[in-house]
């Protein structure tokens, strides 16, 4: 019991140790980054949080977001910024984990006192702000929170300071459901679906209510389970029961492999998901002949023609060695002239205004598409089909809602 | 013909578990212990083909030979680092011991490279042949015929050669084996190099046959090679290939019949009804333990 007492004694003064050096820690970032002591929004700069995923397993996501709003700061800046005001982006890094989502969110609303909040990419991340910034007053926009449980709580109320700028998943599963019939004249079709990611299950759900509104027939359902490698015998089985098109919502780990198996089992229909296909390790994972006659839904194309998109594209690629801008590059991008433009229509930087200008948004012009938000603060944007030719992403065709 | 398919899919997926399931019952059969980290040989196995393949333009069998050795010498590092110390402590102390090394394996992939997935490029053609109506690709009579060819071997060494002798003569007893002038010590280094060389070759295979490779990747086909050695009869050579065959057809019949989501239960199911009613396994002779 002696040594058990001592052990207790170390762990705590531990514990205790750690928890000293995490305030100093704290401390020490928030000096730098505040950049006009603790007055908070002064009258001639608009703070900005960014509580963003720029390290940990999302990594990839956050950046992305963080790329496309340092673009658009920097163009509103150059341009006179929002009413003259200049903006301070306050980035932090939330690590890819929801409870520093949580502490950054806290230190944006109480510390820094910043007007809105962007991020995070993910929705558990964003949902982590969520009750902070209704606390606090502080907009919270997720530029890539896909889920409805960002802004829609499970007793239907609507959270009325979080918001998105993205579509929600269930929207994409409609625009398939409505390609799948229209473009490709499909009538029995099959789904093959992430039976453990509710992401895809939304798409799925979705779909499948479109494709049966519609006078379609669902042939098949299946399911895999993520980190699954072999899927040989489901489609086989899935085959048999002679599909003209397989709806395979989920990511592209899994989904690469299927595309993949799917076609040496003989399986030459046309295929298709959501923005969970759109990565480069799918093209290495599938191959590029087996994704051949697959499409995806998409937030966005860099091949769009459109003019306000090939303009967000040249910029894009001048500030970042001409690399060309993904959805996450262009979701936060518009995220930073959604938030402009609300700011300017409530002709003041407070919350609750702010919030108030977000939810009344309608037909405001974005490259991401022209949005309106509905009551659950969901956009109402176009969504975009694209293409895998030979390996290569091609634009397909805009689908309105 | 889905049938054919289904059993063709099936023993394809059923002889990476066999490989697998080897090296398991190897090296249970000769010092008692599950070797928890055997998984992760065949993680490493995977990887070393890949840089293999990819980095450095080497071809199928090339990369192969070099995974088998590298792991080879991974296994024999293992053991001698790891479990030789504690051959005269507890099983579970050594049990605990090999879950241990699982996990440095895991962690340290991870730690030098991420824990991102990589693709394995396609080395071996992807044609198919059709054959009564199924669908029989290039890379299924490959792996099989690897590893029947691997089986073989392994079979040789056991039965024909002076080392397959000292190691049956060690599982028997390693008393009288060490009386009997025979390296305890050089002999089971041998069971783990040959085990371990056989996981390397199965890493290789998976990952030209399902592409996708991972730093974790090795804990379910790990614990479904476990089952599959089981449910032959751990210890028992031909007893692990037949385990491996049978949960790799049963597990294709499950996700055949519609029951994807069950496939994974399905091989856990059979380990508990043979803990249950035949706890020797399907090759295994019931002996009673010795008080």
């Amino acid at each position: 019991m002696v040594a058990n007492s001592k052990l207790k004694k170390y762990a705590s003064v531990f514990l205790a140790s750690s928890l000293v050096v995490g305030l100093l820690a704290g401390c020490g970032s928030k000096d730098q980054s505040t950049t006009s002591g603790s007055k908070g929004n002064s009258s001639k700069e608009v703070k900005i949080g960014l509580n963003l995923e720029l390290s940990g397993n999302v990594a990839s996501y956050g950046s992305g977001i963080a790329k496309g709003a340092r673009l658009a700061i920097k163009e509103i800046n150059d341009n006179g910024g929002i009413d003259g005001k200049k903006i301070v982006p306050v980035e932090i890094d939330n690590k890819s984990d929801a409870a520093e989502a949580t502490a950054a969110a806290i230190k944006l609303a109480t510390q820094e006192k910043v007007v809105a909040q962007i991020g995070s990419a993910t929705s558990g991340n964003t949902v982590a702000a969520v009750q902070i910034a209704n606390k606090n007053k502080m907009p919270v926009i997720g530029p890539s929170a896909t889920s409805p449980t960002v802004t829609v709580n499970s007793d239907n109320s609507v959270n009325e300071y979080a918001f998105r700028t993205c579509f929600i998943d269930p929207f994409q599963g409609r625009i398939a459901a409505n390609f799948a019939l229209n473009t490709l004249k499909a009538k029995n079709v099959a789904i093959f679906s992430d039976s453990a990611s509710d992401y895809a299950k939304g798409l799925a759900k979705s779909f499948k209510e479109t494709i049966e509104e519609n006078g379609g027939k669902v042939v098949a359902e299946e399911s895999y389970v993520a980190k699954d490698t072999d899927f040989k015998s489901t489609l086989t089985r899935l085959k048999s029961k002679k599909p003209d098109f397989i709806y395979i919502p989920g990511y592209y780990e899994e989904v690469g492999l299927i595309v993949k198996q799917a076609r040496e089992a003989g399986i030459t229909v046309p295929l298709m998901g959501g923005d969970g296909w759109d990565s480069p390790k799918m093209v290495e994972l599938a191959g590029g002949d087996s994704l051949n006659n697959t499409f995806f839904t998409n937030h966005y194309s860099s091949e769009d023609p459109d003019e306000k998109i090939q303009k967000f594209v040249e910029a894009f690629k001048g500030a970042n060695k001409d690399q060309a801008p993904d959805a996450f590059n262009a979701l936060g991008y518009d995220t930073v002239y959604w938030l402009k433009d609300a700011i300017e229509r409530a002709g003041s930087t407070d919350g609750e205004k702010v919030k108030d200008a977000l939810a009344e948004t309608k037909d405001l012009s974005l490259v991401t598409g022209t949005f309106s938000v509905d009551e659950n603060h969901h956009p109402v944007k176009s969504a975009t089909v694209l293409e895998f030719k030979d390996g290569k992403q091609v634009f397909n065709s805009k689908v309105n809602p | 013909m889905e049938w054919l398919q289904q059993l063709i899919n099936g023993i394809s997926l059923g002889s990476i578990y066999a490989l697998i399931a080897l090296g398991y019952t190897m090296v249970y059969g000769i010092i008692k212990l599950i070797n928890f980290a055997h998984g992760d040989v065949f993680m490493i196995g995977a990887f070393i083909g890949f840089f293999a393949i990819s980095r450095w333009d080497l071809g199928f069998f090339p990369a192969l030979l070099l995974a088998m050795v590298v792991c080879a010498l991974l296994g024999v590092f293992i053991e001698r680092v790891a479990y030789k110390r504690l051959r005269n402590a507890t099983r579970i102390a050594a049990l605990i011991t090999a879950i241990g090394v699982s996990l440095l394996i895991e962690y340290t992939t991870i730690f030098f490279r991420g824990a991102q997935p990589e693709a394995y490029p396609n080395v071996v053609s992807s044609k198919t042949f059709q054959f009564l109506g199924a669908q029989i690709s290039m890379q299924s009579i490959m792996i099989l015929s690897v590893s029947i060819v691997l089986m073989l071997i392994l079979q040789f060494i056991v039965h024909k050669t002076k080392i397959g002798k000292a190691m049956r003569a060690v599982s028997y007893d390693v008393e009288a084996a060490r009386l009997m002038g025979i390296n305890v010590d050089n002999t089971i280094s041998v069971t783990f190099a040959i085990g371990s060389a056989l996981a390397g070759a199965a890493g290789v295979i998976f990952g030209v046959y399902y592409t996708k490779i991972d730093p974790l990747m090795g804990i379910i086909p790990g614990v479904k090679a476990f089952v599959a050695a089981v449910l032959g009869g751990i210890g028992i050579i031909p007893g692990a290939v037949a385990g491996g065959m049978v949960l790799g057809v049963v597990e294709t019949i499950v996700s055949a019949l519609g029951f994807s989501s069950w496939r994974d239960a399905a091989a856990f199911i059979i380990l508990i009804l043979i803990l249950i009613f035949r706890p020797s396994g399907i090759f295994g002779k019931n002996t009673r333990e010795k008080v």
